[in-house]
């Protein structure tokens, strides 16, 4: 058990520090939050920067163009970044995490080279088709269709909670292409183009007051069969490749950064004589100890997954459960750090209260999440 | 491509959490055939496999496999005399500290864990005695273990386990003593100052026969307590005492992580095997969230003290304890209720998890001091 980085990972770390002090003066002030073409152009702005810079695709294996960097130079990566305030990886996310692993695991040569290299320079955004208004949790009672039509698969149903859509370029859009087969053997993934005609975009607005996700309707929409991905019905195992890849370093930053904010709330509470009080006090202390344990945890498992040489399993499934929680707590403590301030909607860590809600519901609620612990890893039975 | 793998146990550290385990096992084992003492169902060590073996979703097909055959037949051993199918122990009621057991540990090296090899000890670090003691929390090992371990090449015959020694916190009130019937001497770590990074202060050490005492109904049934109330004839020790304190709590924690470990695997097997409208009741979703939330609690306090025992920072050390004590007292809690009725009950070694979770969670640091210090240190 050791927690030192090798002068490797040292080195690696240095020469990012230096990159990001460099560059990071250059980048244009972050647009507006309801401005999304702003926002689009902001997010692969910075993408192509990584990629001129040679950190685009850091994780990803070599031969799908990526840097083939250990996860622990991700995991490095990630902290720096967070801790120097780069822009997050924002409407480049799907592309960058899910479609793009996907590709680079199950797609053919012609697709890797048609869609990798436009995802890793920012060029092309993508977004997810999976979640439908009867198909949350239970994803794989999915119900839009696509039928084959000569060269084409003709789809058409609805999807909802889809995050940039309406700045995406691609979809990567799970269908059923089967509807008598057993339920996860008749699915397919797609890649949809955005503006094929019958693709129509309705914003969602969240209980946070922004449009960060939208309903997509599909009417006849023609897709060509050349663009799925995978064998045909075989699109639920396909998507578990991406899905695993959600559940391992994507909240490395964020930890980081609550953290940070840890840091900010006992300031403000110092400052505002709340402070004195024993209660909250405690509360901040050990929210101290949850956050500082849940960075070791993040460690822990990303050894563990370069030791296997692998994506991680199901042990992320114990660092989500945890992870979403202690957000939470993080925010309810900022609000009684800033008492009736926390109503002001302008105010710091506000926004952020209202969007730690979503963390026990987005990539698996919690209590999906403890049935995954309780079936996979502990071993009890399936049942209800 | 694969980098040196940093923060996972290492062959070594596995083998010797391995050989901890089956040594407990099998010390348990005899002591259940003189039908005595050791109150713990320790099982077979092949029973559940490494914690951390969990993460990869291969293994842990194989182990959950395996466990259902092998796991459950030992665990249901003394199933049929008991009933009901939970673990159930031998006496409890007499507590009295057994001295060829501890003979056995000094021989296995388990106090001399970390003095020079030159000084005959076993030359191994801080994060090899977190394994060995969360072995001894997993299998409820009682005495005092800490005392032992932190005394050995202090106090003569100590780390041999041929001479028995305690470890009190003279700062806590009331003072308790662990095991007092069972002590040649006791050393006392004083009161001193306290400051952001835990209190200072000095030691002393007196024969166990020089200490006064006020009895103490220990609610743990296999730690008997007393209360200290004077000591005469006690000789200054030049120790490193802010440093006794963090290991003493590091160790304490250790066990609890283990202890909390052990509780999961108590009421998952349970689970399993208890039948109740036609099903397991490990099916219920209810039972299962009790039983995921559980191991949550489990491994976020493994990472806390295995990185704790890494850097050996006092913040960390009291993170560390605080989340081990949660996941200790909580875990148990949660497998008491998932025992039901029998949870309830003095057969089940269930509550002796419990009491002694309670407490480890009084000494060396409490929930208090830790979040009290944990705020502090926030940047300001």
């Amino acid at each position: 058990m050791d927690l030192t980085y090798t002068e490797e990972e040292e080195a690696f770390r240095a020469r990012l520090r230096e990159w990001l002090a460099e560059v990071l003066p250059k980048v244009p002030p972050k647009p507006a939050a309801a401005d999304w073409p702003g926002r689009r152009a902001y997010d692969a702005a910075w993408q192509r920067m990584l990629y001129d810079a040679g950190y685009a695709g850091l994780h990803w294996p070599v031969d799908a163009g990526g840097q083939g960097a250990t996860p622990t130079q991700h995991l490095i990566y990630l902290e720096e970044s967070e801790k120097a305030g780069a822009p997050y990886v924002g409407a480049n996310f799907v592309g960058l995490l899910h479609a793009g692993p996907t590709i680079a695991a199950e797609g053919s040569a012609a697709q890797r080279a048609r869609w990798l290299p436009p995802i890793l320079r920012g060029d092309e955004i993508w977004c997810q088709g999976f979640s439908e208004p009867d198909a949350g949790s239970d994803l794989a009672s999915l119900r839009t269709k696509a039928v084959r039509d000569g060269d084409d698969y003709v789809v058409s149903g609805s999807k909802i909670w889809t995050s940039h859509a309406e700045v995406a370029d691609w979809c990567e859009l799970l269908v059923r292409t089967d509807p008598e087969a057993p339920r996860h053997r008749g699915i397919s993934w797609l890649a949809m183009p955005m503006d094929a005609p019958g693709v129509t975009v309705r914003p969602l607005r969240t209980l946070a007051g922004s449009a960060e996700f939208a309903e997509v309707f599909l009417d006849e929409v023609r897709v060509p069969a050349a663009h799925r991905v995978g064998a045909e019905h075989d699109g639920w195992r396909v998507t578990m490749v991406t899905l695993s890849f959600e559940r391992g370093t994507a909240f490395v930053g964020e930890v980081v950064a609550c953290r940070r904010v840890l840091g900010a709330l006992a300031r403000t509470a110092r400052a505002n004589g709340r402070w004195d009080d024993a209660v909250l006090r405690r509360r901040l202390g050990r929210l101290h100890a949850e956050f500082a344990a849940l960075w070791r945890l993040t460690q822990w498992n990303v050894s563990e997954a370069q030791s296997i040489g692998g994506v991680p399993g199901s042990g992320g499934s114990v660092f989500k459960l945890r992870y979403s929680h202690a957000r939470q707590e993080l925010y309810d403590a900022a609000a009684e750090v800033l008492g009736a301030e926390s109503l002001d909607a302008d105010r710091e860590w506000v926004a952020d209260r209202l969007s730690a809600l979503s963390y026990t519901i987005a990539a698996g609620t919690s209590q999906i999440q403890q049935n995954i612990v309780a079936e996979r890893i502990l071993g009890l039975p399936k049942g209800r | 491509m694969t980098g040196p793998v940093h923060f996972q146990l290492t062959d070594d550290q596995r083998a010797l959490r391995d050989g901890t385990r089956e040594l407990l096992v099998g010390r348990h084992d005899r002591d259940r055939l003189r039908g005595r003492g050791l109150p713990c169902s320790w099982g077979s060590p092949r029973s559940w496999g490494s914690p951390r073996s969990w993460g990869s979703p291969r293994s842990n097909e194989v182990e959950s496999g395996g466990e259902v055959e092998s796991g459950g037949e030992v665990e249901s051993g003394g199933e049929a005399e008991s009933g009901g199918g939970v673990e159930s122990s031998g006496e409890v009621d007499d507590p009295a500290l057994d001295r060829a057991l501890w003979r056995e540990l000094g021989d296995a090296g388990f106090f001399a864990l970390r003095l020079p090899e030159a000084a005959g000890g076993v030359g191994l670090g801080l994060p090899e005695a977190v394994l060995v003691f969360e072995e001894a929390g997993r299998a409820l090992l009682p005495g005092p273990l800490v005392a032992g371990q932190l005394l050995a090449g202090v106090v003569d015959g100590v780390a041999a386990g041929e001479r028995i020694a305690g470890l009190c916190d003279a700062a806590a009130d009331p003072v308790l003593w662990e095991h007092p019937a069972g002590c040649d001497e006791v050393v006392f770590l004083g009161e001193g100052t306290r400051g952001a990074r835990g209190r200072t202060g000095e030691a002393y050490r007196s024969a166990a026969a020089d200490v006064t005492c006020a009895p103490f109904a220990s609610v743990d049934p296999l730690t008997p307590l007393a209360r200290v109330t004077g000591r005469s004839r006690s000789t200054p020790l030049a120790l490193d005492v802010p440093r006794l304190r963090r290991e003493a709590a590091l160790l304490t924690a250790a066990q609890q992580l283990g202890s909390a470990a052990r509780t999961v695997e108590m009421a998952v097997a349970h689970a399993r095997r208890r039948e109740q409208f036609g099903a397991p009741i490990g099916s219920f979703q209810a039972v299962k969230h009790l039983c995921a939330q559980m191991l949550v609690r489990a491994e976020l306090a493994r990472s806390a003290v295995y990185a704790a025992a890494v850097t050996d920072d006092a913040l960390d050390v009291a993170g560390a304890k605080l989340l081990a004590d949660e996941a200790a007292v909580r875990n148990a809690r949660d497998c008491v209720q998932v025992h039901g009725g029998m949870g309830f009950t003095w057969e089940a070694d269930v509550h002796l998890h419990l009491k002694r979770a309670w407490l480890r969670a009084e000494c060396w640091g409490t929930a208090r001091e830790a979040e009290e210090a944990l705020a502090d240190a926030l940047p300001g």
